[in-house]
């Protein structure tokens, strides 16, 4: 059998408990008829609209995320453990932004080196000092996980910035409710249908104290041609939130307001789909339009909540990523129950000659990268690639961090020729407020579609599957 | 209260989307009077529909000569043509994408959908084989469109916003159509009760979907009063000035009801709509038609520009 961990059958042969159900009624099913919902299914997402656009090629152009039909289940004991895990995990992101915009102890008792905070861009001065609502940074965060063995979890990223894909996750589960109603009869599957209110209601509650009365919320948007636009409308429409763009919004007396058809409108709290970049020019990027001038001066001063926190990119830093084992126990004061990969930081000198060495055996990811764009798979690679790649190492080993290929678990798809295993990650969404850590059970499980492929991102082929939680 | 860009968005919206029905109707109507037509007459008539659409500068700038072929698919599918069917059929969509959390889902997917045909239907040079079809494809559109609408929205500012829009351009196609094809009526004029020719009369009513709807009304033949009376003033006939007016009243009536106020656009709108119920066609046609038609596409505009200024369509 394969070398990898398959969530659905044991290397036997054998299915999983947590898939007892599914495979029962999967083989009672025609295949051809499968195959022909298969279809169905991506006829409903064109004629929904539910796309996305990609970057680099014509502006017009929207592409489907392939979708799976064979859903990825978790069992509740897995599940509860992953729930802990991610929580801790979550209550140190929030400690550790309180700390380095404020008294930094993390640095003084020299757990990381200054430098990763000073020398860093996703680190604003704007922020020192400052208490944001609530006291809450990461309002949202996707935190992506990998699976390589019956109770090996790893945290691949903390995406503590601006997670996306959260509408999949609904659209997935939406669509295969429509296909497949008696499955759900079947299988106890736990809802992840209240998503958007159970968003509305945390980020509600992280409203400035000067607010009165109910919380006015706005989604901002870069707009249509964002490759994720189809989600922040989803989101807005669902929460009863404003869809706003900068253009929108200007600050009318202290506070950020927008223009309605019948004047101006205060906002409470924006959820902003918009780098930390492109806020506000008059503080950051003076050439973007895409923000509001003076929102910062808003912010700052208390008129506003900002979801997430300006300043969190420092999480998705993967040099900072490397040091969360530490993070979390310097402020939970608990081990980490989620595993880290094993990153080797290219900066210090040792490691990176390891790193020269296995060129051909690791991932090497750029510090500030995102998105599976300009990193090296090892095994994967052309003598070509990891010669280029070699260079480029040499050049500027502070910008990269390597870690061990991963042996991605696979979770079967449908192909012409039956069940096929791919590889897979699963990305939960998880919300902060002050009263609490809110998981929804389930999230956006992406799958590598190519046989033997690791890379599940969409940009690079990747296609998505329902995310099953069981019920206990 | 909405967002003014959504108010703007949602207005377009429905402002393409007529102006895409009416082309095709346009459209078809020259296709019908090409045909019974020499070679001459019929490089005249598709100047007339060029001319007609407002597209002549783009086309000649494009084209030495008219044939049908040519001016059809300009005025489809061309890229260089910022007014093609296919950039407004785009722009609905756009438009609607732009402001999708607003509208119902039903509205939106048979928006979607019907990008989506009318998209691969313009993909290639349009053979006239296939016209009909393609014409076809663009009223069943906007005919779908506007049913999702009044079967699925709910009746708040975006509605009207939406239906506003639309009868502000329906009323300026109708009178342009008027105003390019207004000279024909001049020889007849002076004689009472003379007939006119015919057929194209009947392209004229065919441009505006009239053609059944007016004989029904009219038992005798075609004649120059009753034809501008129709397309100017009767407000039974979806297609005319008051007609479009009397909606977009109350529409804007329903708009300072939710808002608990009225705007300039509605002192504004009162005055339009006073002048279109006190005439008669026989002072319309004493002042001179063109001059009416002048003026009222000028109003017209002045009352998109006045709703667009009163609700903050833009900063």
């Amino acid at each position: 059998m394969s070398e990898f961990f398959d969530e659905m059958r044991m290397p036997e042969g054998e299915v999983r408990e947590a898939y007892a159900d599914y495979d029962k009624w999967f083989w009672q099913q025609d295949a051809s008829w499968l195959r022909k919902k298969a279809k169905e299914a991506e006829g409903v997402f064109r004629k929904t609209g539910i796309t996305f656009n990609v970057y680099g090629e014509d502006a017009a152009e929207e592409r489907l995320i392939p979708f799976d039909m064979v859903p990825r289940i978790i069992a509740a004991r897995e599940w509860r453990s992953l729930e802990k895990g991610i929580e801790q995990r979550v209550r140190a992101l929030n400690a550790f932004m309180h700390d380095i915009y404020h008294k930094q102890e993390i640095l003084r008792a020299g757990i990381m080196p200054e430098r990763l905070i000073r020398d860093n861009d996703a680190f604003l001065p704007e922020m020192v000092g400052f208490n944001p609502p609530g006291g809450i940074y990461t309002h949202i965060v996707g935190t992506d996980l990998v699976r390589t063995g019956p109770d090996e979890f790893y945290v691949l990223e903390d995406n503590a910035r601006t997670p996306s894909g959260v509408s999949y996750m609904l659209e997935n589960r939406e669509t295969m409710m429509a296909m497949f109603p008696e499955l759900f009869t079947r299988v106890g599957v736990r809802p992840v249908q209240d998503y958007p209110r159970r968003l509305a209601r945390s980020l509600a509650a992280c409203a400035p104290e000067r607010c009165e009365g109910r919380p006015k919320l706005g989604v901002l948007t870069p707009g249509i041609y964002n490759s994720a636009f189809y989600e922040h409308a989803f989101l807005a429409d669902q929460m009863g939130a404003e869809l706003v763009e900068g253009s929108d919004l200007r600050v009318v007396d202290g506070k950020i307001a927008m223009r309605t058809t019948r004047g101006w409108r205060a906002v409470d709290v924006l959820y902003r789909r918009v780098d930390d970049e492109f806020l506000d020019p008059l503080t950051f990027n003076p050439d973007s339009m895409l923000g509001a001038a003076g929102i910062m001066d808003v912010y700052r001063s208390g008129g506003i909540t900002i979801a997430n926190a300006p300043g969190t990119g420092i999480a998705d830093d993967k040099a900072i990523y490397s040091y969360m084992p530490e993070i979390v126990e310097f402020y939970t004061g608990e081990k980490p129950k989620l595993k880290n990969v094993e990153t080797w930081r290219c900066s210090d000198e040792d490691s990176l000659k390891y790193v020269l060495d296995n060129l051909a055996e690791l991932v090497v990811k750029e510090v500030h990268g995102s998105g599976g764009y300009g990193m090296l798979i090892g095994p994967a690679a052309s003598k070509k690639e990891l010669r280029e790649f070699r260079a480029k190492l040499e050049a500027n080993p502070q910008g990269y961090i390597a870690q061990p290929t991963l042996s991605l678990s696979t979770v079967p798809i449908l192909t012409r020729q039956g069940l096929a295993p791919r590889h897979v990650d699963l990305r939960p969404y998880v919300l902060v407020s002050p009263d609490k850590i809110d998981l929804v059970p389930g999230g956006l499980t992406r799958v590598a579609l190519k046989q033997g492929s690791l890379v599940v991102n969409s940009s690079q082929g990747g296609g998505t599957k329902d995310t099953w939680v069981l019920d206990d | 209260m909405m967002l003014g860009r959504n108010a703007n968005s949602i207005f377009w919206m429905f402002r393409y989307l007529e102006r895409a029905e009416n082309t095709a109707r346009l459209l078809e109507a020259g296709f019908r009077m090409a045909m019974t037509r020499d070679e001459f007459t019929s490089q005249e008539e598709w100047r007339s529909v060029i001319q007609t659409a407002g597209m002549r500068r783009a086309y000649e700038a494009e084209h030495g000569t008219y044939t049908g072929i040519q001016a059809w698919n300009f005025v489809l599918r061309d890229r260089k043509n910022p007014q093609s069917v296919l950039s407004m059929v785009e722009n609905v969509r756009t438009n609607a994408r732009a402001v999708r959390n607003m509208i119902s889902r039903e509205l939106w997917e048979t928006i979607n959908e019907s990008w989506m045909e009318v998209r691969d239907l313009l993909s290639a040079p349009v053979q006239q084989t296939q016209l009909g079809d393609v014409i076809n494809a663009i009223r069943r559109e906007a005919t779908l469109v506007r049913g999702a609408m009044e079967g699925s929205m709910l009746r708040t500012d975006v509605f009207n916003f939406a239906r506003i829009g639309g009868f502000i351009e329906r009323a300026d196609n109708t009178a342009r159509i008027l105003d390019v094809k207004y000279y024909l009526l001049l020889p007849t004029l002076s004689h009472v009760g003379g007939s006119l020719d015919n057929i194209q009369w009947d392209s004229v009513l065919r441009s505006v979907g009239g053609d059944r709807a007016y004989r029904w009304l009219n038992h005798v033949g075609v004649e120059a009063k009753s034809l501008a009376d129709f397309l100017i003033l009767d407000r039974r006939f979806p297609r005319s000035l008051a007609f479009a007016y009397g909606k977009i009243r109350s529409n804007m009536a329903s708009l300072a009801e939710a808002y608990g106020e009225e705007t300039d656009a509605h002192i504004l709108l009162r005055d339009i709509d006073t002048r279109l119920s006190d005439l008669s066609v026989g002072e319309i046609i004493d002042e001179g038609l063109h001059q009416f038609i002048l003026g009222f596409l000028s109003d017209n505009q002045r009352l998109a520009d006045a709703i667009a200024r009163d609700y903050r369509f833009i900063e």
